[in-house]
């Protein structure tokens, strides 16, 4: 009994709720990630290798739009923008002569794009990280710590990404070609829907995303041709964690990963903190090969 | 073409390609020794892959785990054996890559294709974690150095390696493995990863274990990377983190895809390759030129327009 | 009786060899269906008359031979371009978009260019009257349905096409005799409409009585045609081909 209360009262509350804020952040910057990932491989069974390196374009192309314009805003909007159509032309030259073939020709055209994407940031950038201004610089006051408001910020613009992205699945026209094809690729062309079309499009749209939280994500971190890296692997247990194709439970698991990890690190450093996200694969892998938050199949 | 004409047309290739690499150490400047040499210690690598590629019809990305666990086992030996052991260096490797193998195929073989491809890259990238943040035991970030052990039986004879007789040693190697490999690959049991990779489930329905078979062809491509592994230990005296790291999976598989995959020599014909591109672009556009862009653009095309790769015409042929 | 010929017809195949991989499945299939004709497709199991459908409806498509529509040839266009063409497709499986609500399914063919507001409100109306339960379970998910229901909105939704010409296959597999009557009904109502139908089935007196032509097939051809007025169920000719 004596050892419960002496936990309790050993137990860092205040770090636990300051880490609870940062899981979330992070939870919903990666949540943003992995819809997109998740709704290419859904519709078009294509795992995006490059998709870490779309999020970098996202954050360079942020920083050339704010150094040049100085508006933030403007920034996270173009950098969407471009690379929403540079991930369709990305598509159209590399996803759809491999259309029909072995679905791993896809996996090595897009590590392929991927090489040329992270070595012309490195060499048109160089090794030197950029640094994305916030939009607001403001704290309030969280116990002991100047919370940013601005990591407030990001996580409510995430989200509210995010929600927009599955209102428009759930009631647009185009919401319902894309899920339509997402489900039976073959019937929805037998409806007369323009399926190479709505694959581009999904492509764009899942880039755009990718783009957008660079953009978001790049005051918090520095912006530099690695940066894709960590975070497309991240992705890739999140997608899997949650079951792919399963865009409800990418988000979940990403909130619920990087929850895990930002209570990890209370105790460990950062660096061996990605271990707990490795160590949910694993169990995910051993039990619930489907998905952790979907119902197993009969 | 007749069984005994091309065993002829064969092994006279495969004689006048050894006799080659074994006088060209003596013919050739110490740097392009050294390349030689290096080509053939990555396109063991990609040859191991190839095995899971090319023969079961399975994209892995941890080959980088098994090299670089090849690499760190030999080192272990090396530092803690003194003096350092040849023999140690490649059991120690060996046994290393086997163990890592042996985890990585348990919880990856149980999915299919694209599943599998990206479990094996984030178990990879479990392992460089690790082996990045375990300084103790690993050097961490800056890795471990060690002196090169010498060539020869212990107890017996030895003597330590000229550039020559490493590249021999590594030539030597290299044969056998292919050697080797190709056996497996005509054994019984290749053929049944054959299979697997042509039709799995129709293999699964005759009733052959394909899961065990799968975690076989990881454990058995596993161990050759592991050897890749010792060598470039042996080679280069070190052993860094960035060995472990998933790229050098994706050079490996991209060596592959250039030099044509179920081919097991065309995994070394794309290394070469590929590293003599880039030296060539490195001699032309300066040593900062970003190398990797152009290489994988041709990388892409050739995906697209030449899937078979450089000598994926010969591949029934080599494969006799 | 007269062939009608290829150049009046709505729909013409002409020779056709389908091949899935390496196995041969057409050898030389010819048909033709008028505009606004009801023409069966007779055979065993297995003998290529759903491979026909979709080598219409182009999933699949042929090695050699043609197919016109109206007139202009068809053979290689991808699906898409054929139902906005105006052919629709009701495949043996229904295939039902499971995870969108009935309402949705419809909306995959009504949500077309060109369609105004009002004319999707007549058209739900239409088949809402002529199917009324779909009508009650329009917000449902479609894989929810029971069998007779996904065959029925797997027909509504390709009539949401405003199609010339629907491709049925087999809807009344696996039916109960009142669905049966259902799906015969809306054939003649198709009919009337003015929409041609081309009709695989293995129930062959419905088939019989809702067509003007059949057509009997073996083995990847053609082997018979006659007018559906003068064939009965137990000729001599319906036991060797279909031998029933």
């Amino acid at each position: 009994m004596a050892s419960v209360l002496a936990f309790f009262q050993n137990f860092p509350f205040e770090l636990f709720v300051i880490q609870t804020l940062n899981g979330i952040v992070t939870g919903m910057i990666l949540a943003l990630i992995a819809s997109g990932l998740t709704l290419i491989f859904g519709i078009m069974d294509v795992v995006n290798f490059a998709h870490g390196e779309l999020f970098m374009l996202g954050a360079y192309l942020g920083v050339l739009v704010l150094a040049t314009t100085g508006s933030f805003w403007l920034a996270l909007i173009l950098a969407t923008l471009l690379v929403g159509v540079f991930g369709a032309a990305m598509q159209i030259t590399t996803l759809r002569p491999l259309i029909g073939r072995d679905p791993l020709t896809t996996i090595l055209a897009t590590f392929g794009v991927s090489l040329i994407l992270q070595n012309y940031a490195l060499w048109q950038f160089g090794p030197v990280a950029r640094k994305i201004q916030e939009p607001y610089t403001g704290h309030f006051n969280l116990f002991y710590l100047e919370y940013p408001w601005y990591r407030l910020v990001i996580a409510g613009l995430s989200a509210a990404l995010i929600g927009g992205f599955w209102l428009f699945l759930k009631y647009g026209k185009y919401g319902i070609w894309i899920r339509a094809t997402t489900q039976d690729r073959v019937m929805a062309q037998a409806m007369g829907i323009p399926v190479p079309l709505v694959h581009t499009a999904a492509f764009a749209i899942g880039a755009a995303m990718a783009a957008a939280s660079g953009v978001l994500f790049g005051p918090l971190v520095g912006v530099n041709h690695t940066m894709g890296l960590d975070w497309v692997l991240k992705a890739f247990i999140v997608v899997v964690v949650g079951g792919m194709g399963n865009l409800g439970g990418s988000i979940a698991a990403a909130i619920f990963i990087s929850l895990l990890e930002a209570y990890a690190s209370i105790w460990m450093s950062p660096a061996q903190a990605v271990i707990v996200s490795f160590v949910v694969l694993i169990l995910t892998l051993l039990f619930r090969p489907t998905g952790l938050f979907v119902p197993t199949p009969k | 073409m007749n069984a005994k004409r091309h065993t002829i047309i064969y092994w006279t290739g495969f004689c006048v390609i050894m006799a080659l690499l074994i006088v060209a150490p003596l013919v050739l400047p110490e740097y392009w020794r050294r390349f030689l040499t290096e080509i053939l210690i990555w396109g063991l690598l990609a040859m191991s892959s190839d095995i899971l590629i090319g023969y079961t019809g399975m994209v892995s990305f941890g080959h980088s785990a098994f090299f670089g666990l090849g690499m760190y086992g030999a080192a272990a030996a090396l530092l803690m054996v003194a003096p350092p052991n040849l023999l140690l260096a490649l059991i120690f490797g060996l046994v290393a890559a086997a163990l890592v193998s042996a985890f990585v195929a348990y919880f990856s073989t149980r999915l299919r294709d694209i599943y599998f491809a990206i479990t094996t890259l984030i178990f990879s990238q479990i392992f460089y974690v690790i082996i990045f943040t375990w300084t103790e035991v690993t050097g961490g970030e800056n890795g471990l150095s060690f002196r090169r052990p010498a060539l020869g039986i212990p107890g017996i004879w030895s003597t330590p390696f000229t550039s020559e007789t490493l590249h021999w040693f590594v030539l030597a190697i290299v044969a056998a493995s292919y050697l080797i490999l190709r056996r497996i690959t005509q054994s019984p049991f290749g053929m049944v990863l054959q299979s697997i990779r042509e039709n799995e489930p129709r293999t699964r329905a005759i009733g052959y274990p394909v899961e065990r078979y799968k975690i076989m062809a990881v454990m058995l491509s596993g161990m050759f990377a592991g050897l890749a592994g010792v060598l470039y230990a042996i080679q280069n005296r070190f052993a860094a983190p960035d060995f472990v790291f998933f790229l050098i999976s994706g050079e490996a598989v991209i060596f592959n895809v250039m030099g044509g995959i179920g081919t097991l020599v065309g995994p070394i014909v794309g290394a070469g390759a590929f590293l003599l591109l880039r030296e060539f672009l490195g001699r032309l556009f300066g040593e900062q030129f970003p190398y990797l862009i152009p290489l994988g653009f041709i990388f892409i095309v050739m995906i697209i327009f030449l899937p078979q790769g450089i000598l994926g015409f010969a591949r029934r042929w080599l494969n006799r | 009786m007269t062939t009608p010929d290829a150049s009046s017809s709505l729909v013409a195949v002409d020779g056709i060899h389908t091949y899935y991989g390496k196995s041969h499945i057409l050898h030389g299939v010819s048909l033709t269906v008028g505009k606004g004709e009801v023409v069966g497709l007779l055979g065993r199991n297995g003998v290529g008359k759903s491979t026909t459908l979709k080598t219409i409806m182009g999933l699949v498509h042929p090695r050699q031979g043609s197919i016109s529509l109206e007139g202009a040839a068809i053979a290689g266009l991808p699906s898409h371009k054929l139902a906005q063409r105006g052919i629709g497709y009701v495949p043996e499986d229904r295939r039902v978009f499971r995870l969108l609500t009935v309402m949705e399914n419809l909306r995959t063919g009504l949500d077309r260019p060109g369609v105004t507001d009002a004319r999707k409100h007549e058209l739900l109306d239409k088949v809402f009257a002529y199917f009324p339960v779909l009508g009650e379970r329009r917000n449902q998910a479609g894989g929810t349905l029971s069998g007779g229901e996904q065959q029925m909105l797997a027909i509504a939704r390709a009539m949401m096409l405003e199609p010339k010409i629907i491709l049925l296959d087999e809807p009344t597999e696996g039916l109960m005799p009142r669905m049966v009557s259902q799906i015969r009904q809306i054939i003649d109502v198709l009919h009337q409409e003015g929409v041609a139908i081309l009709l695989v089935e293995q129930n062959v007196p419905m088939t019989l009585e809702a067509s003007q032509r059949v057509y009997i097939m073996e083995k990847g051809v053609i082997r018979h045609q006659a007018a559906s007025r003068d064939l009965k169920v137990g000729d001599d000719v319906i036991k060797q081909y279909l031998g029933v």
